[in-house]
Parts: structure tokens; C-alpha cells; sequence
């Protein structure tokens, strides 16, 4: 029975703190003990945690880059095939391709397709869609209680890992299992 | 290392804790609304006005264009004058949510929800006029966007400043709504997370995407937020830039100046920062945030109201050195007429509330005192609104051609349609102060200090 829900959960060992700092210091003694920590979850950000967990930096910014230069084409294409190609129109013997007045336009659309871009490029790679059950390690991580979650897959020392938070003030400390279907980060 | 001023006041008083600031900053939104009575009469009450300025709309669609005060010699008035008016209120809230990210002045945690949430009302209210004043906004598409159509196809014309500001004005609503959505994920799933009532647990648990406060994603979450930032920023420079194009691309005296960019930019700013001035006095009261939103906030922005009137009033004097100086004698007699013409007073109004009122915040007397405040901010708007009227009215009423020159006056509708739009608005704030958290919570537990392990701080202060 255990063999089959190891399976398909994963373990979580929870360290629920009220206190940034105290949390920070926690998880380093964590990491230099050698406990696998999944994911910390917080109902603001604190600095330096993501580091600490070893979270890659993002590429959204290389995804916003090239969003925005989609729209800088998409401006100058959009702009050249209606005033050079589709209607050119003399107006006072004026260029149709007139210089600084298309500026505008491309610096907008490149602005909007670069925020757009990448915020539903956000969206996506966090999978967050409307109506997405949320898996709360609390139910006051969104209010004021930050909680360390230790994946517990190939920990042995459960009763080490549990004392290092207590160590650190955690007012609690339990275990949490968690269909796997259901999480994915 | 980190260093704290020891001289610097905090930025949260009153010794809050995390919980504290959620139960402060979600009372109004878990008060059931029958029980807010002053709410619900200054929501109806907006709501009234809001009515009567949609009905001003629908009479002018009905009866055409005519029903303003237009004539021959001045084109456009109340419609432009309130959408440049409108447009530059919505500033202050991206340079507060944008701009001082950037410059990491952590003040703006307090006030930058309330601040986009006001950059997106006010937005829609200037909207409101370039689509109204075609009259037949329904068949406006055309005239705006670049559709194809049975007519060539006759694209729109991408050398106008007009055309220029449909994709400035549309791209700047379009990214600060993303922008404040964005910063409201966090503090929508605490909502969701305290919600008893079903549709309220629905509705907040829908539109918070399933946020759980992992790490991955707040590191993810604040990247995002900080490119936002930096694209903002030049955006608000670009869509007031833009905006100050619509005059200065023009051949009319006292409007084909350089300076309108910056000086569109420092005007929308400050017009901006005298709203979110008149919102925060009235929502820090009414909500008892006094201790998230304080006193040093107030007097913060009393500051940045300082400098960028002083930075209008620099401008103004700029302008008229400039006609001088030029040896140009339309610009030279146009810049006379503004303030000596029949639209005297409507210069001395701008001058006395843009240049010399905001110069009291100076004292700090003045900057502490809420009821001072309020009144300085709303002359703030004032000034504002006539700066439009000014520079707009005054240059065309009197132009080239003595035999063309004329006066305009607004008729009963635009006045409707003009105060319509403050009912627009304040319906959208109140609805905004009601069902969504006025305060950042998120950024606002970031400021709380927490004790550090006694051991742990020897170690800092080794370094």
C-alpha cells in the first residue's frame, strides 16, 4: 500500500515559519545538511530565497526581447506593404516611406507585443489558467505564514530534518502528500 | 551590506505585523456593502453623474456634433482639451508603478495599486473623447484603425500625430491593465484564500490563476513585473510625447514648439500625482490606512508636486522667452494674447494653481496638513485642466487671419459630458476601492522588518 502511494504522491516535509529570516536560515542549514528542498512557498517575495533554492533565472526576459522584436516587424511589414505597396499615395511629393513619422507606431506595437508576449508567456510556463485549482501548503501562505517544503523522496533523516526547523522557530512542522497529477512546477 | 538611515522614518507605522496589514487592507472587502453606507452614497452618487454624462453622449450621437459648441474657426475644444486633461491624470500612476521601481523607492508600495488602478480609469475616460467627437464612433474604426475596406483599400494615414496616438493611447491602456492585473495575482489568491462567501471564493479563485506563492514563480513573477517596468517607462514618456505631437506638428502659433514633449510629460505627471493627492487623502481616511498610507507618503508626493510644477512653471517662462527671443511676431502675439486676450482669466486660473499653489507644499506644515492637501490637489487639477484649455483655445481662437478669429463656449452638454466623465471615473475608483485591495498587500509585507537570530546579526554588523 505504501510502495503504490509513493507511486503516485510526492512527500512533502512542511516547516511553516511566521518569520523571513528565520526561514532563510533554516533553508541554508537544510541545504548544507543535504536535504532536497522542493520549494519554499511565501505569501510575499523574499529576497535572495530564489538563489538560495538554486531557481534558475528566468528566460522570460530573452522570450520579452524576442516578443518585442516580433512587433517591430510586424509595425514596419504592416506599415511598408499599406503605404509602399498596397496605396502609395503622393501627397506634396512627400516619400511614402517617411522616416521618423513610422517611428511611433513600431514603438508602440513592439511595447505591446513585448508585455503581452511575455506575460502569457509567464502564465504559461508557471501553468497558471483561470479556474486552476491552487495546491496550498497553508491556508494562510497567501496571508503571513511561509512554509519550506522538503521533498522527502530519498530522505531518510525525517526526525534531523524536522528538529533543524524546529531549531529555526517553526511553529510547525508536518508531512503533506500530494497527488502528482496535480503538481507540477 | 545593507544600510538603514537611521534618520529615515519608516515606511509602515504602528508596529504592523503581516497579518495586521492583510486584515487592514481587506476590511472594506469583506464588509458586506449594505453595511457601507458611506460607500454606497458616494458610489450612487457616481454612479448618478456617470449616468448623466452617458446621456450627454447619447444626445450628442443623436443630435450630431452640432450639439457642442463648435464653429468655423475652432475645431476641436472640450473634446481635446478633456482627453489631454484625462490622459495626463493616468501618468502619475505608471511613474509610480514603473518608474520608481526602477529607482527602487520602496514609498510607492503603499500607493502604486491605488495609483494604476486611477492610470486605468482615467485612461478610459480620455478614450472616451476622440471616440465621441466622430459623432459616428461605429463607423470610426475605419477612421482609426488600419482595416481593410471597399475603398482601395484607403489605409489610415500613419504620418498623422492622431493616428499615432490611437496606438500609443490603446497600447498604453492595454499594458498597464496587464501591469496592475499582474500585481493583483498575488493579493487575489489571499482573498480567494479568506473567502467565505461562494461567488466571492468563485470569482477571486478564478481570477487568481491558481497562485500559490511558490518561489519559482515569484522569482519568475518579479522578473516579469520588472521588465514591465522598464517598458513602461518609456511608453508613459512616449504616449504624453505623442500626445504633445497632436499641437507641436502643427503650423498654429504657441503650438509648434519643441519644448511640448518634456513639457507635456512634466505637466501629465504633475496633474497625475494631484489626483492620486485627492484619491489618497479620501481613501486613507475613509478605509483607516493611516498606517500604511502615511503621512511621509503624503509628503512624498507633495514633493514630486513641487518639482513638477516648478518644472511647468519653467516651461510656461520658457515659452514666452522663446517668443521673444524668436523675433517671430505671430508666435510673439500669440503668446501675448494668452495671457492678456479674452482668455485672460483662463490663464490666470492655470498660472495662480500650477505655478504658485503648489509652491505652499514647501512648508511642511502645509505637506502634513490632509485638509491643505486636498484643497492644493484639487487646484492641482484645476490648474491642469486649464493649461489644456489654454493652450488649446488660446492659439486657435486667434490666428493668421484677424477675419477669421473667434470665441467658443462650451454648451450644457459638454459641461455633461465634461463632469460625465469625473462620474465615470469615481464609479470605477469606488467599485475598484470596494471589490479589490486598495493596497498592495504583497509589496507592503516586503517593508515589515523582522528580527534576525542574535547571532546572526553580530555576524552582520562584523562587516
Amino acid at each position: 500500500m505504501t510502495t503504490m502511494r509513493q507511486d503516485i504522491t510526492k512527500h512533502f516535509l512542511l516547516g511553516k515559519f511566521r518569520n523571513p529570516n528565520y526561514l532563510m536560515d533554516a533553508v541554508q542549514e537544510l541545504q548544507s545538511e543535504g536535504y532536497p528542498i522542493y520549494d519554499v512557498y511565501t505569501p510575499f517575495p523574499v529576497h535572495g530565497l530564489d538563489r538560495l533554492i538554486g531557481v534558475k533565472r528566468s528566460r522570460l526576459t530573452v522570450a520579452a526581447f524576442f516578443f518585442g522584436m516580433t512587433g517591430t516587424i510586424t509595425a514596419l511589414a504592416m506599415m511598408a506593404y499599406m503605404l509602399v505597396m498596397d496605396w502609395p499615395m503622393d501627397i506634396g511629393g512627400k516619400p511614402n516611406w517617411p522616416g521618423p513619422a513610422i517611428a511611433p507606431v513600431t514603438f508602440e506595437l513592439s511595447v505591446l507585443f513585448s508585455a503581452f508576449g511575455m506575460v502569457f508567456s509567464f502564465f504559461g510556463v508557471s501553468k497558471m489558467y483561470p479556474g486552476k485549482k491552487p495546491i496550498l501548503m497553508d491556508e494562510r501562505v497567501t496571508d503571513d505564514v511561509l512554509v519550506v517544503a522538503i521533498d522527502m523522496k530519498e530522505v531518510e533523516n525525517r526526525e534531523k530534518a524536522e528538529s533543524i526547523l524546529k531549531k529555526h522557530e517553526a511553529h510547525e512542522v508536518v508531512d503533506k502528500y500530494v497527488h502528482d497529477d496535480l503538481f507540477e512546477v | 551590506m545593507h544600510y538603514e538611515s537611521p534618520l529615515r522614518e519608516p515606511l509602515i507605522l504602528g508596529g504592523r505585523t503581516y497579518h495586521d496589514v492583510t486584515e487592514e487592507v481587506l476590511k472594506p472587502l469583506e464588509t458586506p456593502p449594505q453595511k457601507m453606507k458611506m460607500w454606497l452614497a458616494a458610489f450612487g452618487f457616481s454612479a448618478l453623474v456617470a449616468g448623466m454624462g452617458v446621456s450627454c453622449i447619447l444626445y450628442l450621437f443623436f443630435e450630431g456634433v452640432g450639439a457642442w459648441g463648435l464653429n468655423k474657426t475652432i475645431g476641436w475644444a472640450f473634446d481635446i482639451t478633456n482627453f489631454v486633461f484625462w490622459v495626463g491624470i493616468g501618468h502619475a500612476g505608471t511613474l509610480i508603478s514603473a518608474i520608481l521601481l526602477l529607482f527602487r523607492q520602496t514609498w510607492r508600495n503603499s500607493i502604486n495599486r491605488a495609483a494604476e488602478a486611477m492610470t486605468i480609469f482615467a485612461v478610459i475616460c480620455a478614450a472616451l473623447f476622440p471616440l465621441i467627437h466622430m459623432g459616428r464612433p461605429w463607423v470610426g474604426a475605419f477612421w482609426v484603425l488600419p482595416l481593410p475596406n471597399t475603398r482601395g483599400s484607403l489605409w489610415v494615414n500613419f504620418n498623422s500625430p492622431l493616428l499615432w496616438d490611437v496606438f500609443a493611447i490603446s497600447t498604453y491602456f492595454s499594458v498597464s491593465l496587464i501591469f496592475w492585473y499582474l500585481g493583483l495575482i498575488p493579493d487575489l489568491a489571499t482573498i480567494r484564500d479568506r473567502a467565505k462567501n461562494k461567488i466571492a471564493k468563485i470569482a477571486y479563485g478564478a481570477l487568481s490563476l491558481g497562485w500559490n506563492g511558490s518561489t519559482r514563480t515569484w522569482h519568475r513573477f518579479e522578473i516579469v513585473s520588472l521588465v514591465l517596468a522598464g517598458l513602461a517607462t518609456p511608453l508613459v514618456l512616449s504616449v504624453h510625447t505623442i500626445v504633445s505631437f497632436d499641437f507641436a506638428t502643427s503650423i498654429v502659433p504657441g503650438w509648434h514648439t519643441t519644448i511640448f514633449p518634456p513639457y507635456f510629460v512634466a505637466g501629465a505627471i504633475f496633474s497625475g500625482f494631484g489626483m492620486v493627492q485627492t484619491l489618497m487623502v479620501v481613501t486613507r481616511s475613509a478605509f483607516k490606512l493611516q498606517n500604511l498610507i502615511t503621512i511621509g507618503h503624503m509628503e512624498a508626493m507633495a514633493k514630486v508636486v513641487i518639482l513638477t510644477g516648478s518644472m511647468v512653471g519653467l516651461a510656461y517662462a520658457t515659452e514666452f522667452f522663446i517668443a521673444w527671443y524668436s523675433g517671430n511676431l505671430f508666435e510673439q502675439f500669440a503668446f501675448i494674447n494668452r495671457a492678456f486676450g479674452p482668455y485672460w482669466w483662463t490663464y490666470f486660473i492655470m498660472v495662480t494653481c500650477n505655478v504658485v499653489s503648489p509652491q505652499l507644499f514647501w512648508f511642511k506644515k502645509v505637506r502634513t496638513s490632509m485638509t491643505i492637501t486636498f484643497i492644493l490637489s484639487i487646484f492641482v487639477n484645476i490648474g491642469m485642466w486649464f493649461e489644456r484649455f489654454v493652450i488649446i483655445m488660446t492659439s486657435l481662437a486667434r490666428d493668421y487671419l484677424p477675419s477669421a478669429w473667434a470665441l467658443y463656449n462650451p454648451t450644457m452638454i459638454e459641461l455633461g459630458t465634461l463632469i460625465g466623465t469625473f462620474g465615470i471615473f469615481f464609479t470605477c475608483f469606488f467599485a475598484f476601492a470596494k471589490f479589490l485591495p486598495v493596497v498592495n498587500m504583497f509589496e507592503v509585507k516586503t517593508l515589515i522588518k523582522m528580527p534576525h537570530r542574535k547571532g546572526h546579526d553580530e555576524h552582520g554588523s562584523d562587516h
